[in-house]
């Protein structure tokens, strides 16, 4: 455990160390919130309207800019060798890695959410269960996108490879979280949509690692 | 713990082509090899599949404790260091969080860290961020985890190639420190290894 801790501490170093992954996560965010007024036309209705999905698509994106370099940059300088020699099994490793991400980039994300939804028009009562989802939906946006990133090991341009890898598998996450949030706002029961987002979430958490270690293990040899 | 190290009738590729095959060789607690043999002959792949990272074409790779078998994962992730040519140092970090780090994660301590830190003369370098060393620093940084990390099995590959004379000299040194409390070096080199050492050649056999 407490190796794993250690290992904890070390991808959060390496997650806000230098290049700001986070900061720039969160400016990428802003940027395609303030895109969209552009794309969609400026009308405050219809920016309402359309305010918690693209508040989510954005978030979804977002979530994709540092997966690139979560497993590769280890793979690349040898780290990955030995990370596998530890005291761990490699499943615990990626379970750990990814969950450093979701802290480092997932946290700073879903704070910054409700704060583009609420620009964008939705109302400010959504702000406390847009915080709730997009925590919970970061977790398994992590997740998820870190099995991409594994997979995409040593391949050529990784990072396209793991967005078109990991977005289709983003889709029930989107459509969960946006649609508790256009409930609520709707006033209509919310609970069904964010009891599968959290589902989706858990279930990421509990079976990827095993995917991950696989393809790790793949990786290597 | 580690004390015996047997390959047998080993054979290796990498993808089609067939690197080496039935290469049998033992290693006891205190003894050390040096794999020799020409570039690409598929020394670096015998350390992987010794670590088990590259899975054999047939043949195996068998840990014995003091106490009979020891299953291999379990042996690996315990007993053995592999240092290749990617050191896993990031850039962007100071040498003492990447060797304290490595140390702790291979199972040794702060203060074993630090000992190997007096062992192989790091002091000076270890607020310096690791892309300001140079490849000889680097590898001493490197090197210092076989020492902070008991671990019996050192599974070195070209370990000594940056180093200048003195620090091969001391380095030297260390592995016979490391043979003479048990231990077990497997290092593919080019030039001889500063200790007495059986000589293992690879790829003379496949034409």
């Amino acid at each position: 455990m407490k190796s794993l801790w250690t290992l904890y501490r070390r991808e959060l170093d390496l997650a806000w160390g230098r290049g700001g992954g986070p900061l720039l996560a969160c400016a990428f965010y802003a940027c395609v919130a303030t895109l969209l007024p552009l794309a969609a036309g400026p009308s405050p209705e219809r920016l309402a309207a359309v305010a918690p999905g693209s508040a989510w698509l954005a978030l979804a994106l977002a979530s994709l800019l540092s997966l690139e370099r979560l497993f590769e940059r280890d793979y690349e300088d040898g780290a990955l060798d030995l990370l596998t020699l530890g005291p761990a099994p490699i499943e615990a490793v990626a379970f750990v890695k990814c969950l450093a991400q979701w802290t480092a980039n997932g946290l700073p994300l879903a704070v910054f959410a409700p704060l583009a939804a609420v620009a964008l028009g939705a109302p400010v009562e959504v702000v406390p269960l847009t915080l709730a989802c997009a925590l919970i939906g970061g977790l398994g946006f992590a997740f998820v996108g870190g099995t991409g990133a594994a997979l995409a090991l040593g391949a050529r341009r990784g990072g396209v490879l793991v967005a078109v890898v990991v977005l289709p598998l983003f889709a029930p996450p989107v459509i969960f979280g946006a649609g508790t949030i256009e409930a609520f706002a709707a006033g209509l029961n919310w609970t069904p949509g964010f009891a599968f987002l959290a589902a989706y979430s858990l279930a990421a958490v509990a079976l990827t690692p095993l995917a991950m270690g696989a393809a790790v293990r793949n990786a290597l040899s | 713990m580690i004390a015996r190290v047997s390959v047998e009738n080993l054979s290796v590729g990498r993808g089609e082509r067939v690197l080496f095959q039935g290469l049998s060789f033992a290693l006891a607690a205190g003894e050390a090899v040096a794999l020799i043999g020409a570039n690409g002959a598929g020394k670096t792949s015998l350390l992987r599949a010794v670590a088990g990272f590259v899975r054999p074409l047939h043949g195996l790779v068998r840990f014995e404790g003091a106490d009979g078998e020891r299953e291999p994962d379990e042996a690996r992730s315990q007993g053995l260091h592999l240092l290749g040519h990617h050191d896993g140092l990031k850039p962007g970090r100071t040498a003492w969080e990447e060797l304290r780090f490595q140390t702790l994660w291979a199972g040794g301590t702060e203060a074993s860290a630090r000992a190997a830190v007096e062992k192989l003369q790091l002091k000076p370098l270890l607020d310096l961020e690791i892309r300001k060393l140079s490849a000889g620093q680097r590898r001493r940084v490197s090197l210092a985890r076989l020492a902070a990390a008991p671990r019996p099995l050192w599974l070195l590959d070209e370990p000594l190639a940056p180093l200048d004379a003195e620090r091969r000299a001391r380095m030297g040194e260390l592995m016979a420190a490391h043979l003479a409390g048990g231990g077990m070096i497997l290092a593919a080199v080019h030039d001889p290894l500063p200790v007495p050492a059986k000589t293992v050649e690879i790829g003379a056999a496949v034409a």
